[in-house]
């Protein structure tokens, strides 16, 4: 480029000089350190990412997991008045509920691991055995061996020495030792954890679940779905189809481009204010939740389909009221049916926004603990990212690999969505 | 019946009304005559609509106001003159024989409650009653008036387009209704807070401790200056130090040095930076940058009173967050500038890097600073991040390793508390929540400004 033939070896320049030379040197190493300072900066940026993403997994692969001790229980030698009758039927709820499991099941622990036997399991255990015994009432007439969650200390155990200043500690060094003897003997295992995909909060990290949370969220997403997406499409024809040039209209689409660029805890203030206080609506309410959310989504539908319906040619248009279409005809037989896919990518992307947002949510009271899923609207629900903002400030370190394990959840429902965006897209994109 | 079924039973007969009043209408054109202004199906829209909408404007109105005229009349029945007078009692007492009459409650609470269930009972079926057949009245008086008007030269096009139009309008009126909505809410929620708390303290103050004020006072606990410096020393300060050489560069590597194939894979990935939820990036800072951080600043820089909920560790955070953001307004930018400058520029022999750096970015300078005034005024709205890894106590420092607290942090902490609603702490909350729209919307509106003309300079 600098090609010094370009130009005739002319006086005054001598570009071959030693002083030329050393000149034109420095300024490609200026051009190849500026080049290298923005693969650096490309690579640190991924870097990251990668580091975010493989700190999470690593933390998380654990969580979907769980250490199982295994307990045998013999129920005919126990003082468990119960009969294989007792629990068929309608009584069954009643008569297990006055049984004391619980009990039984430490009093084996102990039987079977010595003295600190019932610390070694976790402290909802038993309740695995008490569903054992609703569908099969047969065992109580035996011994049966179960498999039971192991308690948060003997899970730590199994992690063996981590070198920090907690696995220095004596206790945990005996249980390290503990966990060692008993994976010999073949008396504990790590297990894929059901539990934590069926069950809800829990103040114990080895009863956790996600699934209180997902279904808070799942609800929540429905709710500002079903008002976002036809508020958002219908407001997008207004403005590009039917707006005349004035006042009005200028306002609209001011405030759906500031609406965008407002801070989402913005929108907290603003459903806590109406919503809750205004209206009476319950909080922690996932109904309030996608209300909120639903506002904080419309812009970002409204400018997708905008642009949608933007991109449809005119020629269209024209065609079809030539022809004697009249405007809403036009509309929802040509360029609403083309515009669609832009208008749902829009959508899709929105609504991963929503999923993933947690301050609004705070606000309006979905950080409310809720051990049971939501059965509707309008029960106290909690939504998976204040699930997870939830179980990080938890002081039990059983809880970091939940969290964890909850951050790669709601990361592959973002990755889900923003695939079928992507594919949306490319496979429905037309270029005019 | 419940709202809801009613509402679906509306909806039922909307289509049987479509179904039929399509049906007439093309069965009164015969074939041969003349043709009919509007196509059947819009005749049957047409009928529709005036079957559904003027019913369900009452059903919805009714369900708002029946409640209200149930409990007059149970508090004007025989039974409720034993109530207790303090308001308070009333209502619990009235909203559990509610929950009695309505079966959602089994057993009573207060004695008086089970007094009142059966004139709740009564009012509300009797204003159920009403709400009913008024709304099945209006719904069969419009279905049969809009009926009735089916006749071939009848333009039911020309109306049912008007409603659609209608409808488009309302739709997009809800953005203006949200917006007026914040800065009301805001707004009324400021000026009580501020009847309680002077201004000019709120806003030149320097102590900051809402904790304290029920006991002591409003006076002296709620001056804000702490809390600003604190979102612009890690939204505006660390962060954009991390994010504007970083956004910069790997914008100027994708747009001018890389390989097509590189850069389409390199902005996916940069981008989906941007797509990671806050919450997630919140966890990451408080779990594994925090601690590095601190265990930094102690042994390696001998700061001993680093905090492990330092400034630097959420800026850091939030900056990685806001680089695709910086990234994509400054590929815009340049690539805005007009390719004979650049060409001019390399063909005077000067380097990649000499026409990037003196001719390139200052063209583009206009954009890519609207660029990070948008990505500032992102940043000083984010709330996990720093929620989960900046503290909660207001210094007034410029030691990033300290902790600070920011506008985001505190309208949470505000508000997440169990407090009555009317406590100086919650007006307080929604006088952060002012200062923090208007600024945000001041730097939005400046940097859309300043890459609008930035455009129109190149065009």
């Amino acid at each position: 480029m600098m090609a010094g033939a370009a130009i005739p070896a002319r006086q005054p320049t001598d570009w071959h000089s030693d002083a030329m030379q050393s000149r034109i040197r420095a300024r490609y190493r200026a051009e190849k350190r500026f080049r290298a300072y923005g693969l650096f900066a490309v690579l640190l940026s991924a870097g990251f990412l990668v580091f975010l993403l493989v700190t999470m997994v690593a933390n998380g692969a654990r969580g979907f997991t769980q250490t199982e001790i295994s307990v045998p229980v013999n129920f005919a030698a126990s003082d468990l008045f119960l009969q294989p009758g007792d629990v068929e039927g309608d009584g069954t709820e009643a008569a297990l509920a006055s049984a004391d499991i619980e009990g039984i099941v430490n009093a084996a622990a102990i039987e079977a691991y010595g003295e600190d036997g019932a610390e070694l399991i976790s402290n909802g255990a038993w309740i695995r055995v008490r569903d054992a015994i609703a569908t099969n009432p047969d065992m109580l007439l035996g011994q049966e061996r179960f498999w039971l969650q192991a308690s948060t200390e003997l899970d730590f155990g199994s992690r063996g020495d981590m070198g920090d200043a907690r696995s220095a500690r004596p206790e945990r060094q005996a249980m390290v030792a503990r966990w060692d003897g008993l994976d010999e003997a073949g008396q504990v295992r790590r297990a894929f954890s059901w539990t934590f995909l069926t069950s809800s909060d829990s103040s114990d990290p080895t009863l956790v679940g996600i699934w209180g949370a997902l279904k808070g969220s799942l609800l929540t997403m429905i709710v500002t779905l079903i008002l976002a997406f036809p508020i958002g499409v219908l407001a997008a024809v207004y403005l590009e189809e039917y707006a005349p040039q004035n006042r009005w209209t200028d306002m609209i689409e001011v405030s759906i481009n500031n609406l965008a660029a407002v801070p989402s805890i913005i929108f907290g203030l603003l459903g806590l204010a109406i919503f809750i206080n205004m209206f009476g609506l319950p909080r922690s309410a996932a109904l309030v939740g996608g209300l909120t959310l639903a506002l904080m989504t419309m812009p970002v539908i409204v400018i997708a389909g905008r642009n949608a319906i933007k991109s449809v040619p005119p020629s269209i248009r024209d065609a079809a009221l030539g022809i004697g279409a009249s405007k809403v005809q036009v509309l929802a037989h040509h360029v609403l049916p083309l515009s669609l896919p832009g208008i749902l990518t829009g959508t899709i992307i929105g609504m991963s926004r929503a999923l993933g947002e947690t301050a609004p949510l705070l606000l309006i009271g979905m950080r409310a603990f809720v051990a049971t899923p939501p059965g509707d609207f309008t029960d106290p629900a909690t939504a998976l990212p204040v699930q997870i903002f939830l179980w990080s400030d938890e002081l039990d370190p059983g809880f970091v690999e939940k969290t964890s394990a909850a951050i790669i959840v709601l990361l592959l429902f973002l990755l889900a969505m923003n695939g079928v965006a992507i594919w949306l897209r490319n496979k429905y994109e037309q270029r005019w | 019946m419940s709202a809801l079924s009613l509402f679906v039973l509306v909806f039922g007969l909307a289509t049987i009304a479509w179904i039929a009043a399509r049906f007439r209408a093309a069965r009164a054109v015969p074939l041969g005559e003349a043709r009919a202004h509007s196509l059947p199906s819009y005749h049957g829209w047409y009928v529709a609509l005036w079957l559904a909408i003027p019913a369900l404007l009452f059903l919805s109105v009714w369900s708002v106001v029946s409640p209200g005229l149930v409990e007059q009349s149970v508090l004007s029945s025989s039974a409720a003159e034993a109530l207790p007078a303090s308001q308070i009692e009333r209502e619990a007492i009235l909203g559990e024989a509610r929950a009695l009459a309505d079966g959602s409650l089994s057993a009573a609470f207060n004695e008086e409650a089970r007094g009142l269930v059966p004139a709740y009972q009564q009012a509300s079926g009797y204003y159920g009653m009403i709400g009913i057949v008024a709304t099945l009245l209006l719904a069969f008086a419009g279905g049969a008036f809009a009926f009735l008007r089916i006749r071939p030269d009848f333009r039911a096009r020309n109306r049912v387009e008007r409603v659609v139009m209608w409808v488009l309008l309302i739709a997009s009126l809800i953005a203006i209704l949200t917006t007026v909505g914040i800065v009301a809410s805001l707004l009324f929620e400021t000026i009580r807070f501020f009847e309680r708390v002077s201004v000019v303290e709120f806003i030149f103050g320097t102590q900051w401790s809402p904790q304290v004020a029920d006991a002591s006072g409003d006076e002296g606990s709620f001056g804000a200056i702490p809390l600003f410096w604190g979102t612009v020393l890690i939204g505006a300060i660390i962060a954009m130090i991390v994010a504007i050489p970083l956004g910069l560069m790997s914008a100027i590597y994708l747009t001018q040095y890389a390989a097509p194939r590189v850069r389409s894979v390199m902005k996916p990935v940069l981008e989906i930076l941007a797509g990671v939820p806050t919450v997630v990036y919140g966890y990451f800072a408080a779990l594994t940058v925090a601690p590095a951080v601190r265990d930094f600043a102690v042994t390696v820089l001998g700061i001993s009173s680093a905090s492990s909920e330092s400034a630097i560790a959420a800026g850091v955070v939030m900056g990685v967050m806001i680089i695709p953001f910086v990234s994509s307004m400054a590929d815009d930018s340049i690539a805005a500038v007009p390719g004979a400058m650049r060409d001019g520029s390399l063909a005077m022999g000067a380097t990649n890097s000499e026409t990037i750096k003196r001719v390139l970015v200052p063209a583009a300078l206009p954009g890519i600073v609207g660029g990070v005034l948008l990505a500032v005024s992102r940043a000083i709205g984010e709330t996990m991040i720093v929620v989960m890894a900046a503290g909660l106590a207001a210094n007034l420092t410029v030691n990033p390793f300290e902790s600070v607290t920011t506008v985001t942090v505190q309208i949470v902490q505000l508000l997440t508390g169990d407090q009555e609603f009317n406590s100086s702490k919650t007006l307080a909350a929604f006088a952060l929540g002012l200062v923090l729209f208007i600024i945000t919307l001041l730097l939005n509106i400046v940097a859309l400004g300043v890459v609008k003309r930035f455009r129109e300079a190149y065009e």
